[in-house]
């Protein structure tokens, strides 16, 4: 299943993506197809639910490669996200070379010649059997390459950009006491951001910049039909229309994509044929997440509705 | 291609787009897969490799836009030969055909823009124009000054000169035709006026928009026109902005203190207490708290309404302050504040208590009153106001007891050193109980202020 081959075009991202149920639009289909045959990682800026982590997630199950995943959050470091040493082993391991220091020295006759001796021995207490590969290590190690998803970088803190530097531009990682280790088969790295704080300008300049905000009106029934294949067509109509007219609302937060599916399957389940004022009202807490929110939108439901009615019968 | 990329890539860096070497040597391998030929996906590899923002983006794709729309010069030169071999041959003919005025056109000895705005060939033209703006370095416009020294040279490197003396020439002789000729040449300045205007859009607009900030940086708040208002909070936003990514993120280093024992212990216990781990004690460190008390009266209210604006568009950095505003007395306006926009906010505080003679006095025991306890040996309290005082008394004695509960007391005046301590000025008075004194009449000036009070902080 691995495939390896660069893809073909824009198109065949798209459709391959869409064999997986995400729906692409064009711009982030030319995004997947130009990470791939130039070598660059992607960031994904945009709001929450719209698809960041999805993608990433897509094109690991399209391509059949294994996802590595790394979450980011304040205070993550190096120990955690690129390698660390097994202490517990070497320090069995600095034990028992005490106990064997004496029969494996015991032939020297001086303190010069036993150190003579000391040094032939391979020095084994750095080395590759007591390095613990975390995900960023363990992306590279992967003989058949990889999708490398690194969730949220805005969420880590500056520093922890910096160490991602070496990894994004060349594909490899400097170990102070073993050298450079540098990835068998490049993997596909993608970054998300929700944008919380700037990024620096040394990671924005090694990545594509991909913003996917919220999907037009077409492309999203198109990704509710997908998700939610048990919806009847004027419902998934209608439910985006309403979607588009909350969105042009001041809120707090706005319902995404995945609030769109959870609405969905929502009314799938309370088996709804259309909207009406009463199955809205009780279902709105799936889509708002602010008590603010919903009281900001429960006096315009029934004009929604209707809006949203008149352009399913139009289009 | 290739030198039109270029050329682009000169036009995103003039819309704002920063593109550097290396950003400018992915897109062209990103454009080297893709193509040329559909312009959607063309334009979607641009915004994916160069812009690294919703801004950048939105900048880019306008740019874009405006660039393809221009006619190609390259593509043109190639043409511009054939066209060239027409004109010698096919000029006459036309000309001919356009009548009795025209026909003695033909005849006349005319230079070669008088017989090209005489057959009405509009591709001779815009090509014209195109290769003497390339003569003229029309990319390099910067300034909306330089407009009228581009068109001139432009126009020179068409040979308006010999159309000159060609129009003296013949008033005399067929002034039906040097009429056209000079209706034609009004029509040309026009199409040469439109196509600078138009580099000018793509190539200076960073140029222009830097030059018009500088100088709106170094205005005298109070005394800015109402249309720059709009340009002023625009500007303000940005100096917050910049505050804002300065400061938020604290050095973590700069925390680090002493070696903490016991957590090192804990977080070792299981390699036998060998301190493999270390734990370190963090330094405290002061979220910035702020008291503002800001004058309202007269000339100082437009001041006050733009250091409002700063301070409360710094959560991030500055989660903890409590605006009052005075003029004949004081009242809290941190809610109004908060809850509306920037002109509905300042246009109610304005009928709250804006535009009465200033009593400090009254309005420092106002405070006291109601709301002293607001100040904890953390805070920085800031007073905006030029403390004229209307000859009432100042009640420094308040001023004192305030700079004594806090941490610092700042205090900005508008108004220039010069004139502190004359007519009705108390601030030689409040000057003694100030940890600073500063004259903040720019937004250059507040920037300072206020990047030096939250600095103390870090």
């Amino acid at each position: 299943m691995a495939d390896t081959r660069p893809t073909a075009s824009i198109e065949a991202v798209e459709s391959g993506l869409a064999a997986q149920g995400y729906i692409a639009s064009r711009q982030i289909a030319t995004a997947v197809y130009l990470s791939q045959q130039i070598e660059k990682p992607i960031l994904v800026e945009g709001p929450a639910g719209v698809g960041k982590t999805e993608l990433a997630k897509a094109i690991a199950a399209w391509r059949g490669m294994k996802m590595i995943r790394l979450q980011c959050y304040e205070g993550l470091d190096e120990a955690k996200a690129l390698y660390e040493w097994k202490y517990a082993k070497q320090l069995l391991y600095t034990q028992i070379l005490k106990d064997k220091l004496g029969e494996v020295l015991g032939g020297a006759q001086t303190l010069a010649a036993a150190l003579d001796q000391l040094h032939t021995f391979g020095d084994v207490f750095f080395s590759k059997e007591f390095v613990e590969p975390r995900p960023l290590l363990q992306a590279l190690e992967q003989p058949a390459g990889c999708v490398l998803l690194i969730d949220e970088i805005d969420k880590s803190d500056a520093e922890f950009e910096s160490l991602l530097l070496e990894i994004l531009s060349d594909f490899q990682v400097t170990i102070p006491e073993l050298g450079t280790v540098s990835a068998v088969a490049p993997p596909t790295v993608i970054l998300t951001s929700n944008s919380e704080r700037d990024l620096g300008d040394a990671l924005k300049r090694r990545c594509l910049h991909l913003h996917i905000g919220f999907p037009e009106q077409k492309l999203e029934e198109r990704i509710v039909e997908s998700r939610v294949p048990g919806i009847s067509q004027t419902l998934r109509k209608q439910m985006v229309g309403f979607i588009h007219e909350i969105r042009s609302l001041d809120l707090k937060k706005l319902p995404s994509v995945s609030e769109a599916i959870d609405w969905a399957r929502v009314l799938v389940l309370l088996q709804a044929s259309e909207l009406d004022h009463e199955i809205v009202k009780d279902t709105l807490n799936v889509l708002l997440k602010y008590e603010a929110d919903i009281e900001a939108a429960t006096p315009q439901i029934s004009s929604f509705i209707a809006k949203a009615s008149r352009q399913g019968v139009f289009s | 291609m290739r030198e039109n990329l270029h050329r682009f890539f000169r036009a995103a860096r003039g819309a704002g787009v920063r593109v550097s070497p290396a950003e400018s040597i992915d897109a062209m391998r990103a454009v080297a897969q893709v193509g040329f030929a559909d312009r959607d996906i063309l334009r979607d590899t641009f915004l994916l490799t160069l812009a690294k923002t919703q801004d950048e983006k939105r900048s880019l794709g306008e740019c874009f836009d405006l660039f393809f729309s221009q006619p190609e010069p390259q593509q043109e030169s190639a043409e511009q030969n054939k066209t060239d071999d027409n004109n010698e041959s096919g000029a006459n003919p036309s000309a001919d055909e356009h009548g009795d005025t025209a026909g003695g056109a033909a005849n006349e000895n005319v230079g070669p823009l008088a017989q090209m705005l005489l057959s009405q060939d509009r591709s001779a033209i815009s090509t014209a124009i195109a290769n003497a703006s390339g003569a003229a370095s029309l990319p390099d416009i910067r300034y909306f000054t330089q407009r009228g020294i581009f068109q001139t040279r432009i126009l020179d490197a068409m040979g308006i000169q010999r159309l000159r003396d060609d129009i003296d020439d013949l008033t005399t002789r067929n002034p039906a035709l040097a009429e056209r000729l000079q209706e034609a040449l009004n029509g040309l300045r026009g199409t040469v006026r439109d196509t600078v205007s138009q580099a000018l859009l793509l190539y200076g607009r960073e140029e222009t928009e830097n030059l018009r900030n500088e100088i709106l940086r170094n205005a005298p708040l109070a005394r800015i026109e109402p249309r720059q208002v709009e340009q002023m909070r625009t500007l303000i936003r940005q100096i917050a902005r910049r505050l804002r990514e300065r400061y938020s993120k604290p050095r973590k280093r700069q925390r680090r203190g002493h070696l903490d024992v016991r957590r090192t212990l804990r977080r070792n216990a299981a390699w036998g207490g060998v301190p493999f781990l270390t734990a370190w004690k963090r330094k405290h460190r002061d979220r910035p708290k702020i008291v503002a008390l800001c004058d309202v009266s007269g000339s100082v209210a437009r001041v006050s309404d733009f250091f409002l604006l700063l301070i409360h568009s710094l959560h991030e950095v500055v989660d903890d302050v409590r605006s009052f505003a005075f003029s004949g007395h004081l009242m809290e306006v941190s809610d109004i504040l908060e809850s509306k926009s920037p002109e509905e906010a300042m246009k109610e505080i304005m009928s709250k208590v804006g535009f009465g003679s200033s009593d400090y006095g009254n309005s420092f025991a106002d405070f006291e009153d109601n709301w002293m306890s607001t100040i904890t040996p953390q805070t920085t309290v800031i007073v905006l106001g030029d403390a004229r005082s209307n000859n009432l008394d100042p009640r420094a004695d308040i001023l004192r007891r305030i700079g004594e509960r806090s941490k610092r007391l700042v205090w900005l005046n508008p108004e220039g050193r010069m004139v502190w301590g004359f007519g009705d000025s108390e601030m030689p008075r409040y000057a003694t109980f100030c940890t600073v004194v500063r004259q903040c009449a720019t937004a250059r000036q507040l920037e300072r202020a206020v990047s030096d009070i939250v600095a103390t902080y870090q």
